[in-house]
């Protein structure tokens, strides 16, 4: 559970989700989790560039996230390390996503993981998730208990 | 006080080891158990034992109350609910981050279409 996986089938061709993860003009016009502005965008696309990205949210809340490309295959694949700026979040994670040609379009997995710090990594790749998933099946039983 | 990313830490560490994550999971069935109960199935000396329920104490995963000569463990699951909203805060976010980057995009390929067409 530290590392998070989402799959989204778009329709759209690969070069054009790829454009639009990687190009700052594409950038400005969805990042974030809402209609809140994308205040900055760079990307300098290459095995070793890094970008950038500010965005406020709707609440007024502004964050800046950063890193380094560690793979840059278009239009299949984007490898990248993921910082927040400030205090939000401490630790760098990485960020993968694939693309790959289905008939509607692109089918595009997106991975965040090594999320939180080098133990949650370790533990990671251990195999706790079931575990972990286990109790907090347990977490919510007891709290039905207690509510109840 | 200890702040909430210490606490998060904490958590994490104690679900590094195989044998805490043993513990916890025994003790996920199990309403409660006794240190000997718990040291039973494990291959380490009833001393290695303590230290692991130590680890998972200070993360405050368990309580241990002790009755006579017998100590009794069990789960507390507050940090394991923490660390599960921790993981969901980047779920929504990323969640509504590809909503936002599919919309985009499938309107860019409209536009491509339209042109090509």
């Amino acid at each position: 559970m530290t590392s998070l996986t989402i799959v989204r089938r778009l329709r759209a061709r690969p070069t054009i989700v790829f454009d639009a993860l990687t190009t700052p003009e594409g950038i400005a016009c969805w990042w974030g989790p809402d209609d809140g502005p994308v205040l900055l965008a760079e990307t300098d696309v290459r095995v070793g560039g890094r970008y950038r990205v500010r965005f406020r949210m709707l609440d007024g809340t502004e964050h800046e996230s950063s890193g380094e490309y560690l793979e840059v295959v278009p239009p299949e694949r984007l490898a990248m390390s993921w910082r927040w700026a400030g205090g939000e979040d401490p630790g760098e994670s990485l960020v993968e996503i694939d693309l790959r040609t289905i008939a509607e379009g692109t089918e595009l997995t997106f991975t965040h993981s090594r999320l939180h710090d080098e133990e949650t990594r370790r533990s990671h790749e251990a195999g706790w998730n079931g575990a972990l998933d286990k109790l907090e099946r347990h977490f919510l039983a007891t709290s039905e208990r207690i509510l109840s | 006080m200890v702040n909430y990313y210490e606490r998060l830490d904490r958590t994490f560490a104690a679900f590094v080891d195989p044998t805490r994550r043993a513990i916890l999971a025994r003790l996920e069935c199990e309403e409660s158990a006794s240190v000997s109960e718990l040291a039973r199935p494990f291959a380490i000396k009833l001393p290695a034992v303590m230290k692991h329920l130590d680890v998972l104490d200070a993360a405050g995963l368990i309580t241990r109350s002790k009755v006579g000569r017998t100590v009794t463990v069990r789960l507390s699951p507050e940090p394991i609910r923490e660390a599960m909203d921790w993981l969901r805060r980047y779920e929504r976010f990323w969640s509504a981050n590809l909503d936002r980057l599919a919309a985009y995009a499938e309107s860019k390929e409209a536009e491509t279409q339209e042109k090509d067409g």
